[in-house]
């Protein structure tokens, strides 16, 4: 088993990321991958731009706890999680979960629960940047409810 | 780092030097502050150890008795009750919004 955790703030290109998890692995017959990106999400004002800033150290072991988790629950061969920090354009990439399996439930579950988890608990913020102003984005209830389903 | 010490009442020895504050997003906007080192004499809980902060800077009172504020002790996530103890980090921070 191996979980790769980055978080940089240059961009990561999934092409690469898929074939890493897919290069010498015959065992698993499942990949699974999320890309967040940056969109015009605010209600009024367009976003521009993301910001976003976190806690060295402990964003990297609580990305590792994380995994180490998913692959409690799932059996998950393979797991990487890149979690962009810095500033970042409408339409850029922020973060990537891919993770292997045998069977695809699995790997669906365990790449979901990995996104759920990393929203409530990893440790970064980000701000959001309108044309003339900028915003530090809320904590969503809707982020903890989706918890919720794995808490059982 | 550990400067001194120090003997209370009851014979326990207490190291007394430095915590070194962290606080991130908007609290760290609010404060104007991302990092500070405080003397502790004595070990303190994270909740006296915020009074402590906000006899010495009152400003800040109101976003550090944010009901939502979060606290890390040496990066493990951190109920008000525990004990800091000289050379501990200790963080501070609003809910966290990645992803």
């Amino acid at each position: 088993m191996s979980i790769h955790i980055q978080v940089q703030t240059d961009d990561f290109n999934v092409g690469d990321e898929h074939n890493t998890l897919c290069s010498n692995n015959k065992s698993d017959g499942a990949v699974v991958t999320f890309t967040g990106l940056v969109r015009e999400f605010s209600s009024g004002d367009n976003v521009i731009a993301l910001e976003l800033e976190h806690y060295p150290g402990m964003t990297e072991q609580l990305l590792q706890s994380i995994a180490e988790q998913a692959q409690t629950r799932w059996q998950l061969a393979r797991i990487c999680i890149i979690h962009r920090v810095g500033y970042l354009a409408l339409g850029e990439q922020i973060v990537f979960v891919g993770v292997t399996s045998r069977h695809r439930q699995a790997a669906f579950e365990g790449a979901q629960f990995i996104m759920d988890y990393l929203k409530n608990h990893a440790t970064f913020w980000k701000k959001e940047h309108f044309k003339d102003s900028s915003n530090w984005v809320e904590f969503k209830q809707s982020d903890k409810q989706a918890m919720g389903r794995w808490e059982s | 780092m550990v400067v001194g010490s120090a003997i209370n009442p009851n014979n326990v020895i207490y190291s007394a030097g430095k915590v070194e504050l962290l606080f991130f997003g908007q609290l760290k906007e609010r404060l104007k502050c991302s990092k500070l080192s405080l003397e502790i004499e004595q070990p303190l809980t994270i909740s006296e150890l915020k009074l402590r902060l906000v006899s010495q800077y009152p400003h800040w009172q109101p976003w550090l008795d944010e009901r939502e504020l979060l606290a890390a002790l040496n990066q493990t996530m951190s109920s008000s009750d525990e004990i800091v103890k000289a050379g501990d980090e200790l963080a501070f921070f609003p809910p966290v919004t990645g992803g």
